[in-house]
């Protein structure tokens, strides 16, 4: 899903790849782009449950407003994927509800 | 840390940017804060070109404009602090900010508001599924982080917000199945929706969307048109089959700021939801308070511009660094370029609130006497 090509915008410029981990799964994301960005070309869309009906929510605002697109990040929860960028080796996993401190750490 | 300066602005969007050149131009102390690790507030992701005269931008891509007031802003010597959030404002002129997960205080002599607006939501059956998104997230996502939110999209709303994301989801590599607007005609501008038609994406007039469906994510959307009263016709309910649904069903200014330091407001649904009340050059109800851009009512770039400058002129001269009379000079010649952005019929209408917004605070301010 990524946009190699573009008419305004140009070729997707190289990077270099770090990997990360999300629930288990490794999946290689570019050096300095955001959390959300990685899951979502690896066609991720599921990012957290919601605290009582545990129903699925994704992306929906991608500037760090509304926090629906929370995850436990290296054992933090609540982190907000669109607006963090990724690092060689970040444990990343869906959070449920409000999240524990220290899961997936 | 306590910090100290002149004038300290929060966003640094065009209408934060302009105000900060401005004082600092006058040779005023400035700092400007942002949440974002770029400046330029919402026009860091518009690669479209803009409309307006030449002054104005017109012909420039949205992007660059912003490029460009960063730079003058750099050489005038404005301090910029990105990833840093103002999470409150508080008497005595105090502004409490958090940068690196630390949070330090800013006293400042005058204090601009210029936090943009945020997107409204629509709720519908199906509307916490992942791919219902709002369609500035989807702009995000294609022009800042180079990947697709989605393959097929389906964009509510047919004002500019909506007919220029659609455009650029297409330039993405995406498919849009459709635009739905409540409306029996187009909202935005007849240019972008030209561009839209041309590559033979549909039009909804007059619908709307009534459900998200998908196991875990959207895999379809229902749409119908829509009576008087907006009310759905039974019977003329359509599916189609699409994994994104963007929300552009307006914006709304960010008046967390404002309200945190009770600044009296005023509630005008066509210049988006409560704006801070403010004299024609931009003074809030609080005199050490000025707002500017979007938060003082939805308009568009150039317009945030001006009202950026005159909110400028307006604090340098109460810091005494200018002359009342070159103030009146300078803030003539912006309302003059102001008056030329509201015409025609979208600018009327606008212009016509933000009269009302004025008479607004000039009758609070005959209250406190
Ligand atoms: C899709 C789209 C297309 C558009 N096309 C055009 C066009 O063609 N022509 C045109 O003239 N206009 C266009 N506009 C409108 C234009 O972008 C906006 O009107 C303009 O950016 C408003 O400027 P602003 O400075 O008021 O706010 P913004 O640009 O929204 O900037 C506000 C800044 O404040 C920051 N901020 C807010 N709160 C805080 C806080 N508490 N702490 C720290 N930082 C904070 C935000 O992060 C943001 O960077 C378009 C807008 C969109 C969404
Ligand atoms: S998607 Fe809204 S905070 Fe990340």
């Amino acid at each position: 899903m990524r946009v190699e090509k573009h008419p305004v915008l140009g070729d997707l410029p190289e990077a270099k790849l770090v990997t990360i981990t999300v629930d288990g799964r490794r999946i290689q994301a570019r050096e300095g782009e955001v959390i959300a960005a990685a899951l979502s070309a690896a066609g991720i869309r599921a990012f957290r449950k919601t605290p009582i009906h545990h129903k699925p929510r994704g992306l929906f605002c991608a500037i760090g407003r509304c926090t629906d697109c929370a995850m436990t990040v290296d054992g933090v929860p609540n982190v907000r994927t669109c607006v963090t960028r990724v690092r060689e080796g970040m444990e990343i996993e869906t959070q449920d509800g409000l999240g524990k401190w220290g899961e997936g750490k | 840390m306590t910090y100290q300066t002149q004038v300290a602005i929060i966003g640094a969007g065009p209408a934060g940017l302009s105000a900060a050149l401005e004082v600092a131009k006058q040779g005023g102390k400035v700092m400007v804060f942002d949440e974002n690790d770029r400046a330029g507030g919402q026009l860091f992701k518009q690669i479209h070109k803009f409309f307006g005269s030449g002054h104005h931008g017109a012909g420039v891509r949205g992007i660059r404009l912003g490029q460009q007031l960063l730079e003058q802003c750099i050489q005038s010597g404005v301090e910029i602090c990105l990833s840093t959030v103002v999470f409150g404002i508080f008497p005595g002129n105090e502004l409490g900010i958090v940068k690196d997960g630390r949070s330090h205080t800013v006293k400042a002599d005058k204090i601009l508001i210029a936090a943009g607006a945020g997107e409204k939501p629509l709720a519908f059956p199906g509307w916490d599924l992942p791919g219902v998104m709002g369609a500035g997230a989807a702009q995000t996502m294609v022009n800042i982080n180079r990947v697709r939110p989605g393959n097929r999209i389906l964009t509510i709303g047919s004002g500019n917000v909506g007919l220029v994301v659609s455009y650029q989801l297409l330039q993405a590599g995406a498919s849009v199945a459709g635009i739905v607007e409540g409306l029996p005609k187009i909202n935005g501008y007849a240019v972008h929706a030209n561009k839209l038609m041309r590559q033979g994406v549909p039009v909804y007039l007059s619908h709307t969307v009534i459900e998200a469906r998908g196991d875990g994510q959207v895999e379809e959307a229902v749409i119908a048109e829509v009576g008087p009263g907006f009310v759905p016709i039974e019977g003329t309910e359509q599916t189609l089959s699409v994994d994104t649904i963007c929300l552009a069903v307006g914006l709304t200014p960010s008046v967390e700021l404002p309200r945190m330091a009770e600044l009296a407001m005023v509630h005008l649904p066509k210049m988006g939801g409560y704006i801070p009340l403010h004299d024609s050059h931009m003074r809030s109800s609080n005199p050490d308070i000025y707002v500017a851009g979007d938060v003082a009512g939805i308009e568009e770039a150039s317009t945030a511009m001006e009202e950026g400058k005159l909110a400028g002129v307006s604090m340098a001269e109460a810091l005494g660094l200018v002359s009342a009379q070159r103030a009146r000079e300078l803030a003539g010649e912006i309302e003059e370029r102001i008056g030329e952005l509201r015409i025609g019929s979208h600018g009327d209408a606008r212009r016509m609130a933000k009269e009302e917004i004025v008479r607004g605070y000039e009758a609070w301010l005959a209250k406190q006497k």
